[in-house]
């Protein structure tokens, strides 16, 4: 791996967790030149953050799931792929030209082909009281836990999804047990689960993985409070308790921090801002990127792989950063067929527990319509209710109450609140959400300082007729 | 369908400009349908920068403009909405005593011609009235009551006011085909044929193929100006604020972003709908706005986005009769200043759809001055 010297690349790469350093390795095997950008300061992604320099009493806390990042890092490392790290992408146009962020300035990158393996993003969780301070996300937590191996004691963990019970998990295996597990899964859930069992049997280690997570918690002694419903965040100023009903009582937890989780969706940030076609997926009730078999997305050349592309998980994200690189050297006239096929064929194994993940752990009906009063856009404290407001008005979709309310314009750029909102405006118009669709998204991808703008490096300015009065003041 | 809809008036575009002359023709009692192939607001109108100015507008459009100025200062009382209208000066600020010398024979031109809204401010009150600006700035020129306004909410309010008069608005519905059948105007969109009396064309950047439709040649470019928008600052400027030397527009939203933009075009390509910005041409702005006021250097940038705007060769809009059929009319690329100018045209092609006439000086805006081009 060498430093970044010129800026034309056959391939450029924008995260690095496993499906970006998979691909990069794929790519660099086949001798295409790449780089591969990422915003954090080492390799590793959501799932391997801090890999390389976690120690041993951390990785053993973090799980041998963690510990297979060791490996995919180092491969990456012994690869030819330019690796960019504190690079923070901040547009793309429609040539593939890339601006990135370096901190002390932007640099422009051409690239012969994308892949983008940004990840997933927590799907937002509005409800009452989740904007106090105190109250995170359990992915929030387990960044700490994997950065430098902090993490709060006495958290309520609120939600439902496999990660919540890892993060407990990993808590309580860090010796800072949770005060408690308030999960949202309705019972008839797990009715409806049970018919996807007999093909998620061929996952069985995740299953089983999981029923230990659970197991280990309860043991210990961590109250889990199932089916809760009515969930509220009481508090003045700050998270104080967490108030719901569950088993036909009604609760009151006390605490000053609360961590909300209802699973993990694709970042589409930079997918939507190079305007590639999304589907609705309902078994992940949430918008994906329209791929091929390869992950190719309805733009020529750009790739999108790993969890970006509907979430698979680490072990699938893997895979398909390879089948994407596999396929980009393939065109380049250096395929592998064969080797192809047996990635395909993983995939397909990886996938038999989705079915069962999704219908279990589909996001609670409570978040997905909030009450009027609950805030949807906390940048700029717009509210469920003033968004079914502007619906009755005659708002017809996400841009223009956006437009009408400045949901989801600010510093976030509506990742917090992208996909309430459209799921507000889908129920409220009685359309369904793919016909809705999503906010437009607008570079700068990142906050970007002006004067980064001002410096960037530039072809001459295009003369503006300063006589023509309207050139010079809108 | 059920049946053709018909109405006194068909407005081909539900642009601000669509929508105002579809409110002011209900007002004068005509049946009205919009037919806007995507939604109202959905271009230029929606994503402008909102300025609201009299300032430096090519004299033959002043008298509009200021008529114009009239209505937004009452714009509540017309379609019952604040469309967050803000009056504040707009100063064109100059960075040399060459530029202000320009702008003060400006000012004495327009003197001359009646209007006197247009003032020279000095160094001392530029400094009082943009506390934040560059030492070097020498003076400018200001339209004081001028301001600036919410575009989309604004174009909203516009066609909610439209609605509730009985204008009848067909959205995601695009017109292919205009031909005259005797006395009616049928438009063949893709949800169907319409029928009206009247056809008004406010297609925004699309307006050329209606014109070609009509037989008329309107030599009209798509343009896509571009615009960044900051994270919140401190309050530090109460006018909007442009460059004489060099472009600019810049103004502080009341939640305290910048909104910074003037004269740098991104790609626009409006076959597809889109825009692709150009930031290679709107780092110019960036170094623009931090070269007037030097607090800019600590801003950061949210957001940036560009326009679909219909710009003629003269930088003046078309307004007026077509030159070719009766009972047509057009009111098309407004050069990317039409936004201000939106209340005062539409009612001047209501009078001129329902009466026949106006008193409103439009002739050089005719688009037979395309004709031998
Ligand atoms: C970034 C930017 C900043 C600007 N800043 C300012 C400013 O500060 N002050 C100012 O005064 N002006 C400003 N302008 C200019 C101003 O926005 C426009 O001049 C004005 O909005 C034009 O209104 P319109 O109704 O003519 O066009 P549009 O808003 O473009 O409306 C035309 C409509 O017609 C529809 N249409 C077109 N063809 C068809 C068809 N065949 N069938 C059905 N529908 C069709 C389109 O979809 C569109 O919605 C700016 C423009 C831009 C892009």
């Amino acid at each position: 791996m060498s430093a970044t010297t010129k800026n034309r690349y056959d391939v450029a790469i924008i995260g690095a967790g496993p499906a970006g350093m998979a691909a990069a390795v794929e790519v660099t095997k086949a001798g295409l030149s790449a780089i591969v950008l990422d915003e954090q300061p080492a390799p590793g992604g959501q799932i391997y953050r801090g890999i390389e320099t976690s120690d041993e009493k951390r990785t053993k806390i973090l799980g041998p799931d963690y510990a297979a990042g060791r490996d995919i890092a180092r491969a990456f490392r012994d690869s030819r792929a330019e690796y960019l790290p504190g690079a923070t992408v901040w547009n793309i146009d429609s040539a593939l030209g890339i601006d990135v962020s370096l901190g002390q300035g932007s640099k422009h990158i051409q690239a012969g082909a994308i892949v983008v393996a940004t990840g997933a993003i927590e799907r937002p969780t509005p409800m009452p009281g989740w904007t106090l301070p105190g109250v995170t996300t359990a992915g929030a937590l387990q960044i700490l836990l994997k950065a430098n191996g902090v993490v709060s004691d006495d958290v309520v963990f609120v939600g439902s999804g496999p990660l919540l019970s890892l993060i407990a998990a990993q808590m309580l295996k860090a010796g800072v047990k949770p005060r408690a597990i308030v999960e949202t899964v309705p019972q008839s859930r797990y009715v409806a689960a049970l018919k996807h069992l007999p093909a998620a049997l061929g996952a069985a280690s995740y299953l089983l993985k999981g029923m230990a997570m659970m197991l280990s918690l309860r043991r210990a002694g961590v109250p889990i409070y199932r089916d809760a419903t009515g969930i509220r965040i009481e508090g003045n100023g700050k998270a104080e308790a967490v108030t719901f009903t569950s088993g036909g009582k009604s609760h009151r937890l006390e605490t000053t921090s609360v961590a909300l989780h209802q699973g993990i969706v694709p970042n589409q940030q930079v997918t939507r801002l190079l305007r590639c076609e999304h589907e609705w997926n309902k078994s992940q009730h949430c918008f994906v990127p329209k791929v091929d078999e390869y992950f190719e997305t309805t733009m020529a050349d750009v790739y999108v792989a790993g969890d970006g592309a509907g979430i698979g998980g680490a072990v699938a994200a893997r895979l398909r950063g390879r089948l994407a690189g596999l396929r980009i050297a393939e065109k380049a006239g250096r395929g592998n067929a064969q080797e192809r096929r047996s990635v395909t064929d993983a995939l397909m194994r990886e996938a038999k527990i989705r079915p069962l993940l999704e219908t279990l752990y589909a996001p609670s009906p409570e978040i997905l319509a909030p009450a009027d009063e609950t805030l949807v856009c906390r940048c700029e404290e717009v509210t469920a209710g003033d968004i079914r407001k502007a619906v009755d008005l005659g708002a017809p979709g996400p841009n223009q109450v956006k437009s009408f309310l400045r949901s989801g314009m600010g510093p976030c750029q509506g990742r917090m609140c992208g996909l309430a909102v459209s799921e507000i405006i889908a129920s409220r118009r009685g359309e369904p959400i793919s016909e809705i669709g999503y906010y437009r998204i607008r570079p700068p991808l990142k906050p970007l300082l002006l004067s980064e703008l001002a410096a960037l490096e530039s072809e001459e300015a295009v003369p503006v007729d300063l006589a023509d009065e309207s050139a010079a003041l809108h | 369908m059920t049946g053709t809809p018909m109405a006194d008036l068909i407005v081909v575009g539900g642009g601000l400009h669509g929508c105002s002359a579809a409110l002011h023709a209900a007002k004068r009692g005509l049946s009205v349908i919009v037919i806007e192939k995507d939604n109202a607001g959905r271009h230029a109108s929606g994503v402008n920068a909102g300025g609201v100015r009299r300032l430096g507008r090519n004299y033959a459009e002043v008298p509009i403009s200021v008529r114009s100025m009239e209505i937004w200062h009452r714009i509540e009382d017309l379609v019952d909405d604040d469309c967050g209208f803000q009056r504040c000066p707009q100063i064109k600020v100059a960075e040399t005593e060459a530029e202000l010398e320009t702008l003060a024979k400006r000012a004495a031109d327009l003197r001359e011609l009646g209007f006197t809204h247009e003032v020279i401010v000095d160094q001392q009150e530029l400094r009082r009235l943009l506390p934040a600006v560059a030492p070097h700035c020498v003076g400018g020129l200001a339209s004081l009551d001028d301001g600036f306004a919410i575009p989309y909410n604004t174009t909203f309010a516009f066609q909610r006011k439209a609605r509730a008069l009985g204008v009848q608005f067909f959205e995601k519905t695009h017109v292919e085909n205009v031909r005259r059948d005797g006395k009616d105007w049928h438009v063949d969109t893709s949800a169907g044929t319409f029928k009206g009396r009247n056809l008004l064309n406010c297609a925004g950047a699309w307006a050329g193929e209606i014109a070609r439709q009509l037989g008329e040649h309107a030599p009209i470019e798509a343009i896509a100006p571009m615009m960044i928008v900051t994270a919140r600052m401190k309050r530090f400027c109460d006018a909007v604020v442009g460059g004489c030397g060099r472009p600019l527009s810049f103004k502080q939203a009341e939640n305290g972003t910048v909104i910074i933009g003037g004269g740098r075009r991104g790609y626009p390509d409006p076959k597809t709908n889109k825009s692709e910005m150009r930031f290679s041409q709107l780092r110019y702005s960036a170094e623009t706005a931090i070269g007037i006021f030097p607090i800019m250097k600590s801003a950061t940038i949210v957001r940036s986005w560009a326009g679909i705007e219909g710009r003629m060769p003269d930088d003046i809009p078309v307004i007026g009769p077509s030159s070719t059929h009766e009972n047509a009319f057009h009111a098309f690329g407004f050069s990317a200043h039409g936004f201000q100018l939106g209340p005062a045209v539409g009612e001047l092609m209501a009078e001129l759809i329902a009466t026949g006439h106006t008193n409103a000086p439009i002739a050089p805006f005719s688009i037979t001055r395309f004709a031998n081009s």
